[in-house]
């Protein structure tokens, strides 16, 4: 098990927290909500050792195109990169609904 | 009944099975009543598996949900069973075992909360041991307890099905609602396998597994008590059609099962169908 702390400058506040996924198989889970300051916060637990330089490059995708002030809590049991950016995506369409 | 044909019925069914705990949480409860208690935010999670390097969830896998079922005010424990096989640790034995407990308040100070346990669990979480075997036996007596003033129903769905000590929770319900795809016993198939061999019982042969510890032989058997498709509006009604004075509860029928094992002999155990033969229900035509 490892945690790693990224951090991303933001452009607009986030309204309310939502909460997507699950910690089962190949999945993850995120809860997303308002940051207290004007950045982006991602922690990231992960089951899976050794994948730093993975998860910062599927997150520097994600925030090239959110620009939430948001603070991402993620638990992960082994997701795929896709899988990751589709509950992010997923945690972001909620935030609109 | 639909006369639609049957791959159509097939297409408009909603699984049940499907769904994560949150959202059979609120196909259970009536529309927009769904309220959570102790969510993902409140983040009481498993102080134990991180010190055993593993990652924990943020609602320990257990989603407590109040609302309405029938317009009565229900109490809802639904497990997460893609989270460590539904295990019941510390925090998610508590989450049940306080939700059964204020229930059980509630109805002693005569306002009636229904209580729904949904089922998708492999136990006690062995990393916690103890501390969710205690949770297990609070959870026990709780029931134990309520279905005294009000019917405890519990769901199995699959596809986790339901072993353990919390198989012994879903017995002492008063109504026990399954799916042909649950599975309901005390130690599951490949516990049995790696404890006694494979010439004991193969875990991988589904038809025998289902055939010995699966949904339709438990309530052919009268071990539950309604068998229903797997989809989520049926599951729902079945719940909300389940009215007080309910039949005593099986587990207060000891004379009864007593009865039933005599007639049992274990160096010569009878085969499924046989057992339907010698244990079948009062109305074999229910369905």
């Amino acid at each position: 098990m490892e945690v790693f702390n990224f951090t991303y400058r933001a452009r607009q506040p986030v309204a309310r927290r939502v909460h997507v996924g699950v910690v089962g198989s190949g999945d993850l889970e995120v809860l997303l909500e308002p940051s207290v300051d004007q950045h982006a916060h991602v922690a990231v637990t992960t089951s899976v050792d050794g994948f730093e330089a993975v998860w910062k490059i599927v997150l520097d995708r994600f925030f090239s195109r959110f620009a939430g002030a948001a603070t991402i809590e993620i638990n992960d049991f082994g997701a795929t990169p896709g899988v990751v950016m589709l509950r992010l995506e997923q945690a972001v369409e909620a935030l609109r609904t | 009944m639909s006369t639609a044909a049957p791959h159509e019925r097939l297409l408009t069914r909603h699984s049940f099975i499907e769904l994560p705990a949150r959202e059979r949480a609120r196909a259970i409860l009536d529309a927009d009543s769904f309220r959570e208690l102790l969510g993902p935010f409140d983040r009481l999670k498993s102080p134990w598996l991180p010190l055993q390097g593993i990652v924990a969830q943020s609602d320990d896998g257990v989603v407590i949900a109040r609302g309405r079922i029938g317009g009565r005010p229900a109490v809802v424990a639904a497990i997460e069973g893609a989270f460590q096989g539904g295990s019941i640790g510390e925090v998610s034995g508590a989450k049940v075992a306080g939700a059964l407990e204020l229930a059980l308040r509630d109805c002693e100070r005569g306002h009636p909360v229904l209580p729904v346990l949904l089922l998708e669990t492999g136990g006690v979480r062995l990393q916690e041991a103890n501390l969710g075997l205690a949770a297990i036996a609070e959870i026990h007596s709780a029931i134990v307890a309520l279905r005294r003033r009000v019917p405890v129903v519990a769901v199995v769905a699959g596809m986790v099905g339901c072993f353990g000590g919390m198989s012994l929770a879903a017995a002492l319900c008063s109504t026990l609602i399954v799916t042909r795809q649950a599975r309901l016993g005390m130690n599951g198939p490949e516990v049995i396998e790696q404890e006694a061999g494979i010439t004991e019982l193969d875990s991988t042969d589904h038809a025998l597994i289902w055939s010995l510890v699966g949904g339709e032989q438990r309530y052919a058997t009268g071990l539950a008590d309604a068998l229903v498709d797997d989809d989520a509006e049926a599951i729902a009604a079945q719940v909300r059609s389940v009215v007080e004075g309910v039949a005593a509860p099986r587990s207060e029928q000891v004379e009864c099962y007593l009865e039933r094992l005599a007639h049992i002999d274990p160096a010569n155990p009878p085969e499924p169908r046989a057992l339907r033969a010698l244990w079948a229900r009062e109305d074999p035509d229910g369905r």
